[in-house]
């Protein structure tokens, strides 16, 4: 068993409406990235790639085939891992399996979704089948429905505001502007998130993230290749992977929380004999405004009722006690599902290498990645230390 | 039980051949109708056609009553493909009475102003229209 398993090298493609790309587009310029973020690593020291995305956006059947033939990394494995938005980071615990194992030296994880190739028509027939096709689908269930429930569940329980939903749209719009490869890039006013228009209540337009295009690209190595292949090796030091229920209905109340980010996060910070506090910089998944609140509680940064004391408080802003989503999150970035859980990583690795630019979190050590596959059916987090 | 008609359940269905497939005649007929283990008698509503309690995999058509509180909601003005016309209308999620979660839609006559988190609600079969069939949520 090798020592330690690090991130060499990080890349992700400008996210986005990217009408002139191709699923093999997008992934090429994250591979391209990611390759020049190592040392020299050559495409030949790569011995297996895995391919995330999640099934149905664009027509190509078994796409890890047509990356890892684009990419040209035959006859090296690939395959798919599917775990809807979740899958990257899924794939990245995979790819760490390998390396540990000593199955494997250097594994490619490639993350992409193409989400605007489709009709608007077809994008939403697919968003349709997001939940349980059998007894909550028929109903006419969406993301952006699942999660207003528990928003609403969060409203009832905590005293929960839409203000306070609206100022982390706020904040993660605000960082999205030095952001480059955000979809959005600029900032928001509390009134003018407030106003928009009502999706599904009480989640307005600006509480949600958009469909968008990308691909990212992580590199991982053991520990003597990343010191070959990396300036600064990024080591992986917790892991946990977690799951609920997909129906709603099949859940333990109260709806202001996932089973699986609670479980993932144990896991997690067990593996990295850690606790929430020693956190210096976090990555949660805000595919909606409400879906970072309940990430702050699942993964012990405050009590579950204190969350929206949280944001109110500036807490989580760049300079509070732990900084989240300072590259913009999901809310600004776009969500290309199965990019993102690589994109999230990407930006913690540069804030461990002190890369971060104007919103890099003063000696950042430890970092956490928070990643959820839709309504919370997977979770993982991942624990990342210089 | 023969695999039947699950295509009639709901505004929209996925799923056409489910071993509880003739549940939907049920509420064609007006009856909630959940399952119940023959072996351990747990009782399922939405039917399962087996028991993962005891993975029985003999189960029965009993009643189901339909009294229960409402756990959470929310209004839907955006709709996929297949509900559009529909909107708006109301998501929820109700705990009945006797124990079980169940997801559905409010009654088309019951508006948003009139709905709120514990209060009492009524889980009811429903025609859509001559072949469709769900159930719904209704204020009792």
């Amino acid at each position: 068993m090798t020592a330690r398993v690090a991130i060499i090298g990080v890349g992700q493609s400008s996210f986005g409406k990217r009408p002139n790309s191709s699923i093999r587009d997008l992934t090429f310029e994250a591979f391209h990235e990611a390759i020049e973020d190592t040392k020299n690593l050559g495409r030949m020291d790569i011995d297996a790639s895995l391919v995330a995305t999640a099934a149905g956006y664009d027509k190509q059947r078994s796409p890890a085939a047509v990356i890892a033939e684009y990419l040209e990394l035959n006859p090296q494995p690939t395959f798919l891992t599917e775990a809807a938005c979740a899958s990257s980071t899924v794939a990245l615990r995979t790819a760490w399996s390998f390396i540990k194992s000593g199955l494997h030296d250097v594994v490619a994880v490639i993350g992409y979704q193409k989400m605007t190739d489709m009709t608007s028509e077809a994008i939403q027939e697919v968003m349709g089948r997001a939940g349980d096709v059998m007894f909550e689908s028929p109903f006419g269930t969406s993301m952006p429905a699942y999660y207003a429930m528990f928003a609403r569940a969060h409203m009832d329980a905590y005293g929960t505001t839409e203000e306070d939903l609206a100022k982390v749209s706020v904040k993660n719009h605000y960082y999205s502007q030095f952001n480059p490869k955000a979809m959005f890039q600029k900032e928001f006013t509390l009134e003018k998130v407030l106003s928009t228009r009502v999706i599904a209540s009480p989640l307005k337009s600006l509480d949600c993230c958009a469909n968008a295009d990308g691909a990212s690209c992580l590199i991982l190595a053991n520990e003597s290749k990343a010191k070959k292949f990396a300036e600064q090796p990024i080591w992986i030091k917790g892991l946990g992977l977690g799951s609920t229920a997909m129906s709603l209905a099949s859940r333990k109340p109260p709806f202001t929380g996932f089973e699986s980010a609670q479980e993932a996060a144990r896991q997690a910070y067990t593996m990295a004999s850690i606790k929430p506090k020693d956190i210096d910089v976090a990555e949660v998944h805000d595919c909606f405004t409400i879906a970072e609140l309940i990430a702050y509680g699942d993964l012990g940064f405050c009590k579950r009722e204190d969350s929206p004391k949280m944001i109110r408080d500036k807490e989580t802003h760049l300079g509070g006690r732990i900084p989240v989503n300072v590259d913009g999150g999901l809310l600004s970035k776009g969500h290309p599902v199965g990019a993102t859980g690589g994109s999230q990583i990407r930006t913690l690795v540069y804030q461990l290498r002190g890369e971060a630019g104007k919103v890099q979190v003063d000696g950042a050590k430890i970092a956490l990645g928070h990643n959820v596959g839709g309504i919370g059916m997977y979770t993982t987090v991942t624990i990342l230390e210089v | 039980m023969i695999s039947m008609g699950f295509e009639k359940f709901g505004f929209v269905s996925y799923v056409s051949q489910a071993k509880i497939g003739e549940f939907t005649e049920y509420l064609k007929k007006n009856q909630l109708m959940g399952t119940k283990c023959k072996k351990c008698e747990k009782v399922y509503f939405p039917p399962r056609g087996d028991c993962i309690s005891c993975l029985g995999d003999e189960v029965e058509w009993v009643e189901i009553n339909g009294d229960g509180k409402l756990v959470t909601y929310t209004e839907v003005n955006f709709a996929p493909t297949g509900f559009q016309e529909d909107v708006p209308y109301i998501l929820a999620l109700g705990l009945l009475n006797s124990g079980q979660q169940v997801f559905a839609r409010f009654s088309k006559d019951v508006s948003l102003e009139q709905v709120k988190s514990g209060m009492a609600v009524q889980l009811v079969p429903c025609q859509i229209d001559e072949d469709r069939v769900t159930y719904e949520f209704q204020i009792p």
